[in-house]
């Protein structure tokens, strides 16, 4: 057995092509401003906070074990928050992205308090609860506009040209940003405490895991990016409502780009915006049925393909492209039946 | 004075209406631990059901209502058991989300089907006069006669629910099976078939609660998601397990909008939730908690 040659893997040839051709594709998009249309960018921002907004949803759901449904608080206070610097105190509305998602980190701590009282199923309904009082609340204060929301104007005296530029780079650097950090998040030390408690609290907790911050860790971070996702998405959206910042469809569309895409992958959420991307493009015309078609993907999908599609292809072909396993791999055959060939 | 005892009254008649909206959802906690994220749609469903039989015969009045309200109540019970053997138990597990995304796929789609069908004008079942007449209690105080029918349903129901849980052998049968599925298949029954029988029986609560609300007040297809937080604010204020418990936390529910409503018509709902996480906070388990 001393003999025995090992090495712990944690890249692949594959893994790193993907991973350069992404990074090739990150640097061709931040030219975009000069040769794109602006439509381009406005849909490139709207699907990036989806994308955003999904990928925050997979790392607690997918990752940290806790189901949501109510990641729309942390969206929709993002917004609201960067709508307030913005209008009501003057402040750059692209600084105030950073600092409204910061604020809506810090709101998550003392709501953890709550909403980690519930476990599972009953977590996530009480994380919708805890959603609609800040939906009611911000419907009821009047300085935003109370129900009927309010228009960002204090974006009024920039350009329109650097208006969509420098929004169309700032989101796409909060998706590299977003891919980047789960990435090296998953690959870290934190990264695996977090994986062992999605399999087993009680397991992990014994090995001397400190369960309860990792968690509240995870949940900032999420709240954190939801925030980003929102503070972005009403940039570009120009308008806010208490409706549109809080509505549960938000989650209802990250939890469907999880499951297509398939949860507890990197991946998936990449891949479930791509498919969602698309659907919305050629059938959203199509409304309620659209909509319809949607639920029942997502039904089928958790029924049928447990994995997502992207996890089923990964099963079958193999294919990773973000490695966060290490894998182990023996240099020379392992010795059958305790006999060493040298 | 007087106005403050009259909404404390309606707000008590109100949590009638909501304890009947937390019964289905308790009793499938209690028997799968399942969390069911189309609760309300379901709920709106019936309600449509009930709308779609009354204007398919021409029928008016509270008798015709109320003779529909019955006979959808095999329905529900038969459309709950197969949504149970043939959807929902392949979710169930150890792990919640799979309950959860195929419920809240569920409720997308039911939402936007009766949008389909019936666009999202508010509906509601037609009672008669019945909507009209109140009983008359002293100079000052007067219920409406169908609050308080519904009022005394919720009461009977919650009274049935108790006697089949703790009485009869349907209900060994669900304790049984929610404490240990596995010694409770030992004893010969089948885990499978009795979760259908506790979704069948849920989903027939909540035909009652949903025609019951139809015929109090209006519905649209998009409701569903208002009433399932209601549902489940009372059975977390009342403490998982217990029925008198989500009675009470529905009566609760109901006094605090209904004053809410009352200091300002923007807050009512939301002093409904405050309620719900000021209990989370100092109580979490509950008032009358009985965890199984």
């Amino acid at each position: 057995m001393k003999n025995l040659q090992f090495s712990v893997l944690r890249a692949s040839r594959g893994s790193q092509l993907a991973l350069g051709a992404g990074l090739l594709l990150a640097a061709v998009g931040c030219t975009l401003p000069w040769w794109g249309q602006s439509s381009w960018m406005r849909e490139f921002n709207q699907i990036a906070c989806y994308f955003i907004f999904a990928s925050m949803w997979n790392l607690l759901a997918g990752y940290g074990g806790m189901v949501s449904i109510g990641q729309q608080a942390y969206l929709g206070l993002g917004g609201y928050l960067m709508l307030i610097l913005s209008n009501l105190c003057g402040v750059n509305p692209f600084v105030a992205i950073p600092i409204s998602a910061l604020l809506t980190a810090l709101a998550a701590i003392p709501v953890s308090q709550l909403a980690f009282r519930l476990k599972g199923g009953y977590f996530a309904i009480g994380t919708w609860v805890i959603a609609d009082v800040f939906r009611l609340s911000f419907a009821n204060l009047g300085v935003v506009g109370g129900g009927s929301g309010t228009s960002l104007t204090a974006l009024a005296d920039i350009e329109r040209s650097t208006r969509e530029s420098v929004t169309f780079w700032m989101t796409l650097s909060a998706v590299v940003a977003t891919i980047a950090l789960t990435y090296f998040f998953l690959r870290s030390k934190q990264g695996l405490a977090l994986m062992a408690i999605r399999d087993s609290e009680i397991a992990s907790e014994s090995q001397g895991i400190d369960v309860g911050r990792v968690k509240l860790g995870v949940y900032v971070v999420s709240a954190l990016g939801a925030g980003v996702a929102g503070a972005l998405y009403f940039l570009g959206n120009l308008r806010i409502s208490p409706d549109a910042a809080f509505s549960v469809n938000w989650t209802a569309f990250a939890i469907f780009m999880v499951m297509i895409g398939g949860l507890g992958t990197i991946e998936g959420p990449i891949v479930g915006a791509v498919i969602f991307w698309a659907l919305n493009k050629f059938f959203s015309d199509y409304g309620t049925w659209y909509l319809v078609g949607l639920g029942l993907m997502a039904i089928v999908v958790t029924l049928v393909f447990k994995q997502g599609l992207w996890g089923y292809l990964q099963a079958r072909l193999g294919w990773r492209i973000f490695l966060v396993q290490r894998r182990l791999e023996l240099r020379q055959p392992y010795p059958l039946n305790g006999k060493t060939s040298s | 004075m007087w106005s403050w005892i009259d909404t404390l009254v309606q707000g008590l008649m109100l949590g009638g209406l909501y304890a009947l909206f937390a019964m289905g959802q308790s009793l499938m906690f209690g028997v799968m631990r399942l969390t069911n994220t189309a609760h309300g749609d379901f709920l709106i469903l019936a309600a449509f059901a009930g709308f779609s039989l009354l204007s398919a015969f021409g029928l008016h009045g509270v008798c015709a209502t109320a003779a529909i309200q019955l006979a959808l109540l095999p329905l529900a019970f038969v459309f709950g058991y197969g949504l149970q053997r043939l959807v929902l138990n392949g979710t169930l597990g150890k792990d919640p989300l799979p309950s959860l995304v195929v419920s809240f796929g569920l409720s997308i789609v039911i939402q936007n089907m009766l949008t389909e069908v019936f666009t999202s004008d508010p509906r509601a079942l037609d009672t008669g006069e019945l909507n009209m007449q109140s009983l008359t209690l002293g100079d000052h105080l007067s219920v409406g006669i169908l609050p308080l029918s519904i009022f005394i349903i919720a009461i009977l129901v919650v009274a049935a629910m108790q006697w089949l849980f703790g009485r009869t052998a349907l209900g060994r049968a669900f304790r049984a099976t929610s404490d240990d599925k596995e010694a409770a298949q030992l004893m010969g029954l089948d885990a499978r078939h009795v979760y259908g029988l506790a979704t069948g029986l849920a989903f027939v609560l909540v035909a009652v609660a949903g025609t019951l609300q139809g015929m109090r007040t209006t519905f649209s297809p998009t409701d569903g998601p208002a009433i399932l937080l209601l549902a489940f604010e009372s059975v977390i204020i009342g403490g998982l397990g217990s029925f008198w418990g989500a009675f009470a936390g529905a009566l609760i529910l109901g006094t605090t909008q209904s004053i809410g409503f009352r200091l300002d018509p923007g807050w009512g709902v939301w002093f409904g939730h405050i309620v719900f996480l000021l209990m989370l906070a100092l109580r979490p388990q509950g008032l009358f908690p009985k965890t199984r």
